[in-house]
């Protein structure tokens, strides 16, 4: 193993958060606060107080610390909200640490998305210089890469066709592959093989194996624990700002799944919940998952069961119930969110009380079997958040009965099962 | 343990001709003033000229007449300005037909207002960017005000046609003319990189920047000459760092006036000091553009 190329020392970011939704502040609200400052006795933080006392701090990330060696492929894991994409924003150089140092050496390209640059009105050869330049390439880098760029998007004969024509699936081929012939010394890849097809993300991922076996130091964040356990050597799990795991990559996606696992709930009071974001004027206090049919008598839901979500809501006062809204939202553990039911698609209108409890029958479930969270949310007509509780029940579905299958239904394959007719001709 | 020196990587493709040195970077927290990093500047030229170039291909691709929009623009003020101010308000116009006049002082006022206007909504319209990239922020003002030289460029086309109607014979003042406009695109960015910071942090100066151009049309001697305001008011109208600019443009190409080095003066040493302190109040602040945007 080579010799240390990144070292992040004590890491940590923190963001403010809450200032009234007014994120921007107002130049008014600035120019007075200086004028009348030496008027006023000294507050120990200007910021802290006054108009602005809503002002919470939010560390992203905190005390983080670890070392990548040459040659070395690190994943980092973590749910949502877990501060993966605010370490690579440090590592990038995007934005700047509050706290700690992070030591690099070499040249780093940083992929925090695809098609960065991307204007629709330009041609696919107009926009690989663009995206070329913008991830840092020179041009004759890109020179010399364009015939590998477009043949590995597979783009060739629509190469002077402006992108807003490409379809999405060539669009992302080419906005990828613009990425994948970078040749730096330090890869940091976000979540970006969540696009695409199938059949190209494979072959995405092995350009990337390709690079990081000829010697090359990667990051990678990713949801799939297939890739993290496949393309690296060692793993970080990532939970609420801090890193909770560090060891060797299996390891790593064991100790996430365990973590996940153990945070498992289909009953939960929600008053001090943790992942949640809003102004509360209405707030979820309590929250439940119970089914009915085959897996009641189970600690599983089995497809085709009816789930039951059930939710407390307390409001103020002068909150219409007219205008609330409300949603229930369904997502894989890996974060794709998979249903989404809301009081406004269903026509239902809240009570004039002010608390309610709120429950959803959803008949036939039919996601594929796997782990599923539940986030809940609040707000009103405008879609302002009063509450957004994330992830903060859990549930489990198997594949039971309905449909009677023997092969066995993955996420590989799909999400939802959704019967359907099918004819032949002759 | 500092890190060690690492041999520079030759990569598997053997496409380098030349070995970098291994770049090392230490990220930590700064705060403060911090000196202008010139040279970063200078690596990113080539993402400067592909963003430049982006806009101004976007811009003509996008729209039905293209290049004209760009002269389209000072053309029909001037027409209108001829009529109501030169043919019946009647302005002095320092001896020559107003239409003349009044484009002289459209060229170096449109591209000072494109650049300004372009250049200060900047940074918040590519926010996708900078929250995603990590490149010098300063590019994309310059980007956006380069672009307004480019527009600018076609609004000489037609400038040179009109002297050529009203048959006016360049004078030798002419080879000035391009120091003018270099001071109009100094003035521009000066300000432009301030309200470009100002407006990451405070969302109302967007709104302000349409009022901000169009007051400043009004104290620049566009429309009347500047011999027009006398008295202690010179002095007033000369602190305006654009009336050395066009007074001056005016000079170089249809010789009204004498050059006045009062107001030469004043808007070259306004202008820079204003873009030298913009320059570090940016530096000072981009750190931050990232988490605002």
């Amino acid at each position: 193993m080579g010799e240390v190329v990144i070292r992040v020392d004590q890491a940590g970011k923190r963001y403010r958060i809450g200032e009234d939704a007014n994120v921007y502040g107002s130049l008014r609200e600035t120019l007075m606060e200086r004028i009348t400052a030496p008027f006023r006795p000294r507050k120990p933080s200007r910021r802290a107080s006054g108009r602005r006392g809503e002002d919470r701090d939010f560390w992203a990330l905190r005390n983080v610390s670890f070392e990548v060696r040459q040659g070395e492929v690190l994943g980092i894991i973590g749910r949502n909200g877990a501060g993966k994409s605010t370490l690579l924003k440090l590592l990038s150089q995007v934005t700047e640490p509050t706290e700690g140092c992070i030591e690099i050496a070499g040249r780093v390209a940083s992929l925090l998305e695809v098609g960065m640059g991307f204007h629709p009105e330009l041609t696919g050869r107009e926009n690989i210089y663009l995206n070329g330049a913008v991830l840092g390439m020179t041009r004759r880098e890109i020179e010399r890469a364009f015939d590998q760029i477009v043949a590995f998007a597979e783009v060739e004969e629509f190469i002077d066709t402006p992108v807003k024509r490409y379809s999405s699936g060539m669009y992302l081929r080419l906005a990828f592959s613009v990425s994948a012939h970078l040749q730096p010394e330090i890869l940091i890849v976000d979540e970006v093989l969540a696009v695409g097809d199938t059949a190209f993300q494979r072959k995405c991922l092995e350009k990337m194996g390709s690079a990081t076996r000829a010697g090359k130091t990667a990051l990678f964040v990713s949801h799939d624990m297939s890739v993290i356990r496949s393309l690296c050597d060692r793993g970080i799990v990532l939970d609420r700002g801090a890193m909770v795991y560090e060891g060797r990559a299996v390891d790593a996606v064991a100790h996430y799944a365990h973590l996940i696992g153990s945070e498992m709930r289909v009953s939960r009071d929600l008053r001090d919940w943790w992942n949640r974001s809003g102004t509360p004027r209405a707030r979820i206090v309590h929250g439940a998952v119970e089914w009915r049919g085959n897996g009641e008598e189970m600690g599983h839901v089995v497809m085709g069961d009816t789930l039951i979500i059930r939710f407390e809501v307390v409001r103020d006062a002068d909150v219409r119930p007219s205008s609330l809204r409300s949603s229930c939202i369904i997502s894989t553990t890996t974060g794709i969110p998979v249903l989404h039911i809301s009081n406004e698609d269903d026509d239902f209108i809240f009570p004039d009380v002010e608390e309610a409890t709120v429950t959803i029958t959803v008949p036939q479930l039919r996601l594929f079997p796997g782990t599923y969270t539940v986030s809940l949310w609040v707000g009103n007509q405008h879609y302002d958040d009063y509450d957004y509780v994330r992830d903060c029940l859990s549930f489990d579905v198997e594949q039971g009965t309905v449909p009677d299958r023997a092969y066995r239904m993955s996420w590989y394959n799909g999400l939802v099962y959704h019967p359907s007719e099918w004819s032949a001709g002759t | 343990m500092p890190i060690d020196a690492s041999p520079p990587l030759h990569g598997d493709t053997g496409l380098k001709e030349k070995t970098h040195p291994v770049p090392r970077v230490v990220i930590r927290p700064s705060a403060g003033w911090t000196p202008l990093d010139l040279a970063g500047l200078w690596r990113a030229r080539e993402l400067l000229y592909f963003l430049v170039w982006r806009d101004v291909k976007v811009r003509y691709k996008q729209t039905l007449l293209g290049m004209l929009w760009a002269v389209l623009q000072p053309l029909l003020v001037m027409i209108v300005f001829t009529v109501i101010f030169g043919h019946f308000a009647r302005l002095p116009s320092d001896g020559v037909p107003y239409a003349l006049f009044v484009y002289c002082a459209l060229v170096p006022w449109t591209f000072f207002a494109q650049a300004l206007s372009q250049s200060a909504n900047s940074l918040v319209d590519s926010s996708y960017l900078i929250s995603k990239v990590s490149f010098p922020r300063l590019v994309i003002p310059l980007a956006a005000a380069f672009g307004a030289a480019i527009d600018s460029a076609v609004t000489l086309v037609l400038l040179f046609a009109l002297l050529v109607i009203y048959g006016i014979r360049p004078t030798p003042a002419l080879i000035a003319l391009p120091a003018f406009l270099a001071l109009a695109l100094v003035a521009a960015v000066a300000a432009g990189v301030w309200l470009a910071a100002l407006n990451v942090r405070y969302r109302d100066v967007r709104y302000t920047i349409p009022f901000l151009i169009q007051l400043w049309f009004y104290v620049t001697p566009i429309a009347y000459p500047a011999g027009l305001i006398t008295g202690p008011w010179r002095v007033a109208l000369a602190l305006n760092p654009l009336t050395g600019i066009v007074e001056g443009c005016r000079w170089a190409l249809i010789g009204t006036g004498a050059l006045d080095g009062l107001a030469l003066a004043l808007s070259i040493g306004i202008s820079l000091p204003v873009l030298v302190a913009g320059l570090y109040h940016f530096r000072r602040v981009e750190r931050r553009f990232a988490d605002l945007v």
